[in-house]
């Protein structure tokens, strides 16, 4: 019997089977594309380094690496041990509600962020009240948020500030749509990266209906600026 | 006050091309200062590369464990550890079984970047087939340790229908690379059964699955490994190829036919130098009729699988919109409303669309030939590997299903007669 645990002495003294002889060359053909293919990762690894000759990108950040026609590009696919987060740009959002519903998590993993910089602490917060609220109140009935997840905090006449309490927001959206529509636009939509497991295929992502999902480099991983269209 | 509000929302509604700061920035008056927009980072990189060295140290004991120890309690404690700490801890993502859609994408896709790890979780096991058998199945897998820890009252399955049975990785295997190939979906990651329990939520459809697959997994021996993995399908091939598999005895076989029970995955080959040969004649033209048949299968199912195209383009997001839109527009419906929006907000025309979805359309058809093409080869080699029957005059097992757990090691008389010298040695 070729072939058994104790190894090389074996193999050596007895003569090899024909099966044995065929099995041997597919196994090295086999540990040549798998090396070759491991080399490859390895090599475009080098290659792809921010301080490198290439500066990041494949082929000298040729723009048209994908109509290329070599039978080399396949050597200029990016690989990266940059490792990517998923993240939703707010450019594309448009605030359907699915990030709520579709996360592999039961409270999902994306959460109204509020960018202070942009806010401008108004009284009357389309992110914060009901249209036509009767009251400019805290009171349930008036509130946007379908959980109470925003905090309105007096500051000084007329300024208020909004906090958002991660811990009940649901990422539904709907303060996200009434500040865009008719205020500043600083409350956003992200994937908080502490909560989100970084699925394989992001189940928000392909449920949504804007294609705002993408895969952003893990040390960059919120797109808080809004990102062009064509990007 | 209503009647105000109603004014502004009439008024701001004017101004909505104006995105940004409609409101001026305030200045406060006492002291407030701006609280910084909070930004927890994710996992840091270093623990990526862990994942990797933890593979790898896995993979390297469970050679040892199985090949050089022929310890199936360190097996086992070596199991409890990759349920907890690939599946539990690491919550099921990136495994070797979606790793292979990574790859297949970023063949296809330029502009894809596959990351590192993805990589090693694809080579790494293969690499270890090729050269000591399905030692990633018998203990580093997440997703086929829990299954064997379930392991109560294997029964076994009719041979006919594991042979059938045994098509289904398959299937699955050309399916999920089609999908990853066009772009589409990973719908490996998505029908994922085991994922949903490591990460304690999940759909519940996908749960129950899991837990179904666990429940059967009582009697019918790991059945998503045997049955439905397509990563099995690659780790087939490579063990079959193995150089140094794990064998039933440590030294020569005596028949005694004490190992015959010991797999619960029917994965050992019963010795047939005893039966009565068919003749040879009858073989040979049994061997030639397939033989013929294979293009045939290989068309056949080409064909198949290029008619399949529309069917199959429909799980594309875009292909799916573009038929909503042409179906609204030629009927008062309102079809994935989101989705509408949010391609009128995006200035595409309707036209380039239509294209993108049927060059879509006519990828499916090409990757489908070649699916369906490999299916029947596929199909064709399961009937010629049937018909053949190899001689074998000892009880061995056999090499692609083997997953190498090394239960039935302790079977072998043998194998009491090494571990007895052994602590004789060691006296």
């Amino acid at each position: 019997m070729p072939g058994t645990c104790k190894g090389m002495q074996t193999e050596l003294t007895k003569p090899q089977s024909r099966r044995d002889f065929i099995r041997g060359i597919l196994r090295n053909v086999f540990l040549a594309v798998l090396a070759c293919f491991g080399g490859t990762v390895i090599l475009r690894k080098v290659c792809l380094k921010a301080d490198g000759a290439d500066h990041g990108k494949a082929c000298s950040g040729c723009p048209d690496l994908v109509r290329c026609k070599s039978p080399y590009s396949w050597l200029a696919r990016p690989v990266s041990t940059r490792r990517t987060v998923w993240q939703l740009d707010p450019a594309k959002c448009i605030q359907c509600g699915r990030c709520a519903t579709n996360c592999v998590l039961r409270i999902s993993a994306v959460k109204c962020v509020h960018r202070f910089e942009m806010c401008g602490y108004c009284k009357l917060c389309f992110g914060f009240f009901q249209p036509g609220a009767d009251t400019l109140t805290s009171a349930a009935e008036n509130q946007m948020c379908p959980t109470g997840a925003i905090r309105r905090k007096f500051i000084e006449e007329p300024y208020y500030e909004y906090t958002i309490d991660e811990s009940l927001c649901i990422g539904c959206g709907r303060c996200v749509k009434t500040c865009g529509a008719f205020g500043n636009g600083s409350l956003i939509l992200q994937v908080r990266h502490d909560l989100c497991v970084n699925c394989n295929e992001c189940s928000i992502a392909r449920n949504c209906p804007a294609g705002a999902y993408r895969r952003v480099p893990a040390d960059e991983p919120y797109l808080f600026k809004p990102a062009s269209q064509n990007t | 006050m209503r009647k105000i509000l109603v004014m502004l929302f009439l008024l701001v509604s004017t101004l909505t091309c104006f995105a940004e700061n409609r409101f001026p920035k305030p200045q406060f008056e006492k002291g407030y200062t701006l609280p910084e927009t909070t930004a927890p980072g994710p996992r840091s990189i270093l623990l990526e590369s862990v994942d990797v060295v933890v593979l790898l140290a896995a993979l390297s004991l469970a050679t040892w464990l199985v090949l050089k120890k022929r310890s199936r309690r360190g097996v086992f404690l070596l199991t409890i550890f990759s349920v907890i700490y690939f599946g539990f801890w690491k919550k099921g993502c990136i495994c070797s079984i979606g790793a292979i859609q990574n790859v297949t994408l970023w063949l296809f896709d330029n502009q894809y970047v596959l990351p590192l790890s993805a990589a090693a979780y694809f080579i790494l096991p293969l690499v270890f087939a090729l050269l000591f058998g399905r030692v990633f199945c018998a203990a580093v897998c997440p997703l086929g340790t829990i299954q064997d820890l379930m392991i109560l009252f294997p029964v076994k399955v009719p041979s006919c229908l594991a042979q059938i049975l045994k098509l289904i990785p398959y299937v699955y295997l050309g399916l999920g690379a089609l999908f990853a190939a066009t772009g589409t979906a990973f719908v490996i990651c998505r029908l994922d059964p085991f994922v949903p329990i490591f990460r304690l939520s999940g759909k519940l459809p996908i749960l129950m699955t899991g837990i179904v697959l666990l429940l059967i997994g009582i009697f019918v021996a790991r059945p998503y490994c045997r049955f439905l993995c397509p990563f099995s399908v690659l780790l087939n091939w490579m063990s079959k190829l193995s150089k140094w598999h794990a064998t039933i005895t440590p030294d020569e076989c005596v028949k005694c036919r004490l190992c015959e029970k010991s797999c619960p995955f029917d994965a050992i080959q019963i010795p047939n130098i005893n039966q009565v040969a068919e003749p040879r004649i009858s073989g040979v033209h049994r061997l030639i009729m397939l033989l013929i048949l294979l293009p045939f299968l290989a068309i056949g199912g080409g064909w198949a699988g290029s008619r399949l195209d529309v069917v199959l383009a429909r799980e594309n997001p875009t292909v799916r919109l573009a038929e909503a839109i042409q179906q609204n527009d030629q009927s008062e419906l309102k079809l994935m409303v989101f989705e509408k929006e949010a391609f009128d907000g995006s200035g595409m025309k309707k036209e380039d669309l239509y294209v993108q979805a049927h060059t879509l359309r006519n990828k499916f058809r090409k990757g489908g030939w070649f699916m369906g093409g490999f299916l029947g080869v596929v199909f064709g080699c399961s009937l010629i590997g049937v018909s053949i029957k190899r001689t074998r005059d000892s009880y061995e097992p056999d090499r692609g299903a083997c997953l190498s757990c090394a239960r039935c090691f302790m079977s072998c008389p043998k194998e009491h007669q090494r571990i007895k010298k052994l602590n004789q040695v060691n006296c």
